[in-house]
């Protein structure tokens, strides 16, 4: 491992108006959400797009604000293991007591 | 060459075998863990949703819009958190302070909501030992406000080492570590805000 890898490992991060930029669409993607909570739109559809927006949120502030997308991938992978294992187990456990049925 | 490295970049740090520092790589993993922790939560929610047999429920306590100002208070800290941490990096300690105790009082906004929530739906009725629903909600919700108050109390040490002077640009990879650990309790909350606030009974009517 460089120094130069070192460096820009620890300091390849966005500039201040990505990150307002971010901030405003996690804002929108929120506001959306709960408009889409009172809407009478069927509620397969309501549950799906909520958490598809949820899903995009969440993404948005582990990938920018805590810079998965431009640190080290090993941060990643040590985060996504967490992240899978955490459905794979509690959904399993949803999944066999009918939570979803 | 780690340790030139580590004298390069000015922060007196240890570096694992991947030539990632370990305190950053110790942070991610604690990280996972907790989504471990609050995936548990979450799914036992999940399991007791609709099992109450007496009241309070979900629906007849949940103000959506008072809570969904919170959720826009915490994701508000998550861009002030950045912010702080871009400052600190340019050196500019000033704003690092500005930012960092701005991050801090809007945590203090998001327990205080919180606190006043609970005292609410006490006042209502629902108590931990008052149904399933009650102990569960209280249960996960409490937890999430634990770790947020943990993060504000982390958030303002950061601001008082700036002053004196142990936390600077050369020495920032702390503020960077406190940053994913706030990030990580806003992102806690976009789960919960969306599947246990907007749609309570979404599991049991999934398909339907």
């Amino acid at each position: 491992m460089s120094e130069e890898q070192h460096e820009s490992q620890s300091h390849a991060h966005p500039e201040q108006w990505e990150y307002i930029k971010i901030a405003l669409i996690l804002g929108v993607l929120t506001a959306a959400e709960v408009a889409l909570s009172y809407m009478d739109v069927g509620r397969t559809i309501q549950i799906f797009g909520l958490l598809a927006m949820m899903i995009i949120k969440f993404m948005l502030v582990v990938l920018w604000f805590m810079h998965l997308k431009f640190d080290s991938p090993g941060y990643g992978k040590a985060f996504t293991f967490g992240v899978a294992l955490t459905a794979t187990v509690y959904g399993a456990v949803l999944i066999t007591f009918g939570v979803f049925q | 060459m780690e340790a030139s490295a580590e004298h390069a970049s000015g922060h007196d740090e240890h570096y694992t075998s991947t030539g990632l520092p370990t305190p950053k790589v110790a942070m991610w993993i604690f990280l996972a863990s907790e989504c471990l922790l609050f995936g548990g939560l979450i799914s036992t929610y999940l399991l007791y949703r609709g099992a109450s047999v007496v009241g309070p429920y979900p629906a007849d306590i949940f103000d959506i819009p008072y809570t969904s100002v919170s959720a826009f208070v915490l994701l508000a800290s998550s861009l002030t958190m950045v912010l702080a941490l871009s400052a600190i990096q340019r050196g500019d300690n000033l704003r690092f302070r500005i930012w960092i105790l701005t991050t801090a009082m809007l945590g203090m906004v998001f327990v205080g909501g919180q606190i006043y929530e609970f005292t609410t739906f006490y006042n209502e009725g629902l108590g931990i030992n008052t149904n399933l629903f009650g102990s569960t909600f209280f249960t996960l919700t409490g937890f999430h406000g634990a770790h947020v108050t943990v993060g504000i109390l982390m958030l303002l040490t950061l601001a008082w080492m700036n002053g004196l002077g142990k936390v600077d640009q050369k020495n920032n990879l702390s503020v960077e570590l406190v940053g994913l650990y706030w990030h990580f309790v806003d992102i806690v909350w976009i789960v919960i805000f969306t599947v246990i606030y907007l749609i309570p009974d979404a599991p049991r009517t999934l398909g339907q």
